[in-house]
C-alpha cells in the first residue's frame, strides 16, 4: 500500500516536473526578447556556449577520425578494400559519431555550465531580483541561452565532423598511404547528401533541443543551495547523455532503417 | 569585450557553415548536382546480383546516372530496373547495351552502359524506353560452379 | 494617517501545510518608511515576496494602489512591478556586469534613452549611494556593505514609488550600518519613496521607522510609532523589543517534549 502511494507520488512528480519543464520550454520559446536587446544576449550566449566549446570539439573531432581511419585501415587492408576508408569514416562521423559525441561533448561543456550558471543566478537572488525589476527571466536569462545551445551544437557537429575526415585523410592518406583522389572519390561516390548529412544535421538539431532543454530546465528549477546545484548540474549530464544515446537509437531506426 | 565576442562569434559561424560546405561539397559531391533533371530508361534483366537502388550507372567509368527503382515485371517476373539517367545524356542510340557489372572482385555492382554506333537508321533512345540489349549480372557461385563442373567433366 | 499605498487585508499564507500568515492585516501609508520586524524565520521576506507577487497567498487581498496583487495577470503584474522595487538581503547584483552596468540595467531594460542620458541617470545614482568611484568594478570585487549601496543604486534607479528593503542591515558591521540606514532616510524623504523596511534589528529600525508592525506566530503582535513601541505593555513586544532569548516567543522550535523523546527512544 505504501509502496504505491511512493510510486503514485513520483510518477505525479515526474509528471508535474515535465509539464513544467514544457511550459518553461514554450515561454522561452514564444517570448522572443525584441531583436535590439535580444541580439546582443544571444551573441554572448553563442560566445560562451558555441566558442568556447570550439576547442574541445576540434580536438576530439580530430583525434576520432584519426583513430577511425588507423582502426578502419587494418580491417579493410585484411580485405584489400583500403578505398572504402573514406567512405567508412564518413559514414560513421556524419550518421553517428558527429552528431552523438559532439552532443554528449556539449552536455559536458556547455550543458553543465549552463545548469550552475542559471542555478547560481536563482541561489543568489538574481532570477528574483529580475522579476522584481519586472524583467521577465524567462525571456532576459532563458531564451538567449536556449537558443545559442539550439543554433550553436549543430554547427558543432558539422566542424566536428569536418574536423574527423581531415583527420582521416591525414592518417590514411599522408601516413598510411592510401590514394588521395580515390580517398574523395570513393566518399563522394557513396556518401549521399539528403540520407547521410542531412539526417546527421536533423539528429544533432534534436540533440541540441534535448540537451539545451535539460540544462537549462535543470537550472531554472534546482533548489537553490550550493547541494541543489551541484546534484542540477550531475543530472543535467547524465539525462541528458542517456536521452541522447537514446534518442539515437530512435532517431537511427527512423532514418536508415528501411 | 563586446567587439573580440563578435569577432569570435562570427568566426565560429563561418567555421561552422564552411564545414556544412565542406561536408556538402567535397564529402557527398554526388547528393545536389545529382539531383538536376534526368529522364528514365529500363531494362530488363535475367539476374540483377547486388545491384542496389542508387547505384551508378557508368558509360567508360564516367558516371551518367543512378538505379532509381528496382521491380518485377508483373507478367514474366523479370526484374526490370529504372536508370535515372542525367538529361545532358539524351543521345544514346537504340542500339546501347547495359550490363551489371562489378567494381573488383568483391566490390559494389554497378550498371555499364555500352552506347551502340550513330547511324541515320537508327533513331535514339527517347525517355521511357527500354533498352533491348541487356547482360545479366554475373554471380559469383554460379560461375564457380561452372568452373568446377567443367573440370570435373575435363576429366 | 496619510493615504495608503499598499493594504493587505486579511491575508493568509501557507507553504507546505505550514501557516506562515494567519489571515492578517496591514496598510503601509505613502511616503513614509514602514517597518516589519520579527524574529528571524517567520517570514518577514515571505511578505515582500507576497507584495512583489512572486508568490500568491492562499486567501485576503493585497492590495498596491488600487491593484489586487494576486489577481493580477501576468502582463498587468509586471507593469505593477515597474512602480516598485527590492533590495534583496544579498543585493542580487548580477555578477557578469560592472557596477555601472547593474544600474544601467532597469534603464536599458525599460526604456529607450540614449545613452548620454542613461550615464547621466547613473552617476546621479551612484553618487547617492557615494560609489561613483566604484563604477567600473564588477560585483565579486565589493565588499558586502558596498554591493548593498550598489543594489539600492539599482533598485532606485527608475524612481519607484516603493522599495521593498530585505534585511538591509543584516551582517554589516557598524559603519556600513549607519550609512545604510542614513541612505534609507535621505532617499525616503528625498525621492518622496514609500519604504517598507523588514529587519530584526531592533535599536536601527527604531531610528528610522515612521510606523512599526511586529509579527510573531503567524500574527501582528503590535504595531506603532517607535515610541508607542516601547510603550506597549505585551509580553510578547517587550521580549522582542529587548532581546529577551526566551518568553513567550519560545526558544525551541516546536517539537516533542525532550523527556518523553529520550525516553521514548531509550525503551526502544
Amino acid at each position: 500500500m505504501q509502496q504505491l502511494q511512493i510510486l503514485g507520488h513520483t510518477i505525479i512528480g515526474q509528471i508535474s516536473g515535465l509539464g513544467r519543464a514544457l511550459l518553461m520550454l514554450l515561454s522561452a520559446l514564444f517570448h522572443m526578447p525584441n531583436p535590439r536587446k535580444g541580439f546582443p544576449l544571444l551573441l554572448n550566449q553563442l560566445y560562451s556556449v558555441g566558442v568556447l566549446s570550439l576547442v574541445i570539439i576540434l580536438v576530439s573531432g580530430l583525434f576520432i577520425g584519426m583513430v577511425l581511419a588507423l582502426q578502419g585501415y587494418t580491417i579493410l587492408v585484411g580485405y584489400g578494400a583500403e578505398a572504402s576508408l573514406g567512405p567508412m569514416v564518413a559514414l560513421s562521423l556524419l550518421r553517428e559519431l558527429g552528431p552523438v559525441v559532439s552532443a554528449l561533448l556539449f552536455a559536458g561543456r556547455a550543458g553543465s555550465a549552463l545548469t550552475a550558471e542559471i542555478g547560481l543566478m536563482k541561489a543568489t537572488e538574481q532570477l528574483s531580483s529580475l522579476e522584481m525589476m519586472a524583467v521577465d527571466p524567462l525571456r532576459r536569462v532563458v531564451a538567449p541561452r536556449f537558443w545559442a545551445g539550439f543554433i550553436s551544437l549543430p554547427l558543432l557537429a558539422a566542424i566536428f565532423s569536418a574536423v574527423g575526415i581531415l583527420g582521416a585523410h591525414l592518417v590514411g592518406v599522408d601516413w598510411l598511404g592510401v590514394d588521395s583522389g580515390t580517398f574523395w572519390s570513393v566518399m563522394q561516390a557513396q556518401v549521399s547528401f539528403e540520407k547521410d548529412i542531412l539526417n546527421g544535421i536533423i539528429k544533432s538539431v534534436v540533440f541540441a533541443f534535448v540537451v539545451t532543454w535539460i540544462a537549462v530546465y535543470k537550472g531554472y528549477a534546482c533548489e537553490p543551495t550550493s547541494e541543489g546545484i551541484s546534484r542540477a548540474t550531475t543530472s543535467t549530464v547524465v539525462q541528458s547523455s542517456l536521452l541522447v544515446l537514446g534518442l539515437d537509437f530512435v532517431l537511427t531506426a527512423l532514418m536508415f532503417a528501411n | 569585450m563586446s567587439k573580440k565576442i563578435e569577432l569570435l562569434v562570427g568566426l565560429f559561424a563561418a567555421i561552422g557553415i564552411a564545414a556544412l560546405l565542406m561536408l556538402a561539397l567535397k564529402v557527398a559531391d554526388s547528393g545536389i548536382s545529382g539531383n538536376g533533371n534526368t529522364y528514365q530508361l529500363y531494362a530488363k534483366f535475367d539476374n540483377i546480383g547486388g545491384l542496389k537502388v542508387r547505384s551508378p550507372i557508368k558509360v567508360g567509368g564516367v558516371v551518367v546516372g543512378r538505379v532509381s527503382d528496382i521491380s518485377l515485371d508483373s507478367e514474366d517476373y523479370t526484374p526490370v530496373v529504372t536508370l535515372d539517367i542525367y538529361a545532358e545524356y539524351n543521345n544514346f542510340s537504340e542500339a546501347t547495351s547495359v550490363s551489371i557489372l562489378t567494381a573488383g572482385l568483391l566490390g559494389e555492382q554497378y550498371i555499364g552502359l555500352l552506347p551502340g554506333f550513330i547511324d541515320v537508321s537508327v533513331e535514339t533512345l527517347k525517355p521511357g524506353d527500354f533498352i533491348e540489349d541487356t547482360k545479366p549480372a554475373l554471380i559469383l557461385e554460379e560461375l564457380i560452379g561452372q568452373f568446377l563442373f567443367s573440370q570435373g567433366s575435363g576429366d | 494617517m496619510s493615504e495608503i499605498l499598499v493594504d493587505i487585508k486579511n491575508m493568509t499564507f501557507k507553504r507546505n501545510e505550514r501557516v506562515i500568515y494567519d489571515g492578517i492585516s496591514l496598510s503601509i501609508p505613502k511616503g513614509k518608511i514602514t517597518a516589519i520586524m520579527g524574529p528571524s524565520g517567520i517570514g518577514k521576506t515571505t511578505l515582500l515576496r507576497l507584495i512583489g507577487g512572486q508568490i500568491k497567498p492562499e486567501s485576503g487581498q493585497i492590495l498596491f494602489d488600487g491593484h489586487d496583487i494576486p489577481q493580477l495577470s501576468r502582463n498587468d503584474l509586471y507593469e505593477v512591478r515597474k512602480r516598485m522595487s527590492m533590495l534583496f538581503q544579498s543585493g542580487a547584483l548580477f555578477t557578469d556586469m560592472s557596477v555601472y552596468d547593474n544600474i544601467a540595467f532597469p534603464i536599458r531594460e525599460h526604456t529607450e534613452l540614449s545613452e548620454d542620458i542613461i550615464e547621466k541617470m547613473v552617476l546621479m545614482k551612484l553618487e547617492a549611494v557615494g560609489l561613483r568611484g566604484a563604477r567600473g568594478l564588477r560585483p565579486s570585487e565589493l565588499s558586502g556593505g558596498m554591493a548593498r549601496r550598489a543594489a539600492l543604486a539599482r533598485s532606485i534607479a527608475l524612481d519607484p514609488e516603493l522599495i521593498l528593503y530585505d534585511e538591509p542591515f543584516a551582517g554589516q558591521d557598524p559603519i556600513s550600518m549607519g550609512v545604510i540606514v542614513r541612505l534609507i532616510q535621505d532617499l525616503g524623504q528625498a525621492l518622496g519613496l514609500t519604504s517598507v523596511v523588514v529587519s530584526h534589528d531592533v535599536p536601527e529600525v527604531m531610528s528610522i521607522a515612521d510606523y512599526i508592525y511586529i509579527i510573531a506566530e503567524q500574527k501582528i503582535i503590535g504595531q506603532g510609532t517607535p515610541e508607542e513601541i516601547y510603550r506597549q505593555t505585551s509580553p510578547l513586544v517587550q521580549q522582542f523589543v529587548k532581546g529577551e532569548s526566551d518568553g513567550p516567543v519560545p526558544f525551541h522550535f516546536p517539537a516533542a517534549p525532550y523527556r518523553e523523546e529520550l525516553i521514548g527512544r531509550g525503551s526502544k
